[in-house]
């Protein structure tokens, strides 16, 4: 494994599965990833850490705002939907306006997989923290419901407390996802397993935490 | 879309007879036994065919010595050499599942003409 982390950004087109020669039905996320395009470089002396700036897919030009359009412009790259930074130890590895590919991984690498889930609305203790649920029937007339609020000693509820509210759209990271088959010109990456967020969410691709 | 189908591309199998549930069917499998490979057939009435794509899998009943074994191939697995359409049968149903408390006479499907 290179020490130099590897990244790319992509978008979620699906699951489908995929059969290995002794004829196992494995289970693919099929992910459209990149071509991304390094569109600033960031190091310590100037920005206190040393990363590099990717953008990622199309939008038209006309809405973009000046500024978004002028720091495109200093890199000499079209303007893209998605920009994000990666952390990496070797600025000069990369020059600005490289293009980066899917063919930076290869079957059988491990990545983690980083996403925004899916939105769930306001969602119950039961769906949010899997809490048990009460009996349907016979009587109960308590299903669903988030129960003791804890001790009554302190008089009050402690912070953190699981309790009904917002889930979901956060921020999720799946490691140690194993590379499937990458297809550089049709820009594929096939990953075992699910990965986060709906269809056509934005995701980023990197090799694994657990294999550096 | 187009993407998952690139990557599917391949292997589906093209040589699959039109079958539905009620036909009877002989499945050729491939077997590895130690490091040799051989081909093994399973006969029997499809009971149900469900899913679809890449993923699509068939279900077999027959009755071994009295007892009934079921076997769930997919469909486009490469483990599955061939498939041949012994006959056609004759049924209101799409799922089979009401062979299962039958047997003997009761339990045959009636050929179609």
């Amino acid at each position: 494994m290179q020490a130099m982390p590897k990244a790319i950004l992509g978008r979620k087109v699906g699951m489908t599965q995929v059969f290995t020669e002794a004829g196992e039905a494995v289970p693919v996320t099929v992910i459209e990833a990149g071509p991304c395009v390094v569109v600033q470089k960031k190091n310590v002396e100037k920005d206190g850490y040393n990363a590099i700036q990717m953008g990622f897919g199309d939008k038209r030009e006309n809405l973009f705002n000046k500024p978004l359009k002028g720091h495109f412009e200093k890199a000499g790259v079209k303007p893209k939907r998605y920009l994000r930074e990666v952390r990496v130890e070797d600025v000069d590895a990369y020059e600005v306006g490289q293009e980066i590919k899917a063919d930076i991984f290869a079957p059988g690498d491990k990545v983690d997989v980083v996403g925004t889930s899916k939105g769930r609305g306001f969602a119950g203790g039961i769906k949010r923290h899997g809490f048990h649920r009460g009996p349907m029937a016979h009587g109960s007339k308590y299903h669903r419901r988030p129960g003791s609020q804890a001790a009554k000693g302190p008089a009050r509820v402690f912070k953190g407390r699981k309790l009904p509210g917002h889930y979901g759209v956060e921020r999720v990271t799946v490691q140690n996802l194993e590379v499937v088959r990458v297809d550089a010109g049709q820009n594929i990456l096939a990953v075992k397993g699910a990965v986060p967020g709906p269809r056509g969410g934005l995701v980023m691709i990197r090799d694994s935490v657990k294999a550096r | 879309m187009d993407l998952i189908r690139a990557v599917e591309q391949g292997q589906y199998k093209e040589n699959i007879p039109d079958f539905r549930p009620g036909d009877t069917v002989r499945v050729h499998v491939k077997v590895v036994e130690g490091n040799r490979e051989r081909i093994q057939v399973f006969e029997g009435v499809v009971i149900r065919r469900r899913g679809g794509g890449l993923g699509e899998t068939f279900t077999v009943r027959r009755v071994s010595y009295g007892v009934g074994v079921e076997r769930t191939f997919p469909l486009h697995s490469p483990r599955i050499d061939k498939i041949e359409l012994v006959r056609r049968g004759r049924v209101r149903r799409a799922r089979l599942y009401y062979l299962r408390n039958l047997r003997g006479k009761a339990a045959r499907i009636k050929d179609i003409h």
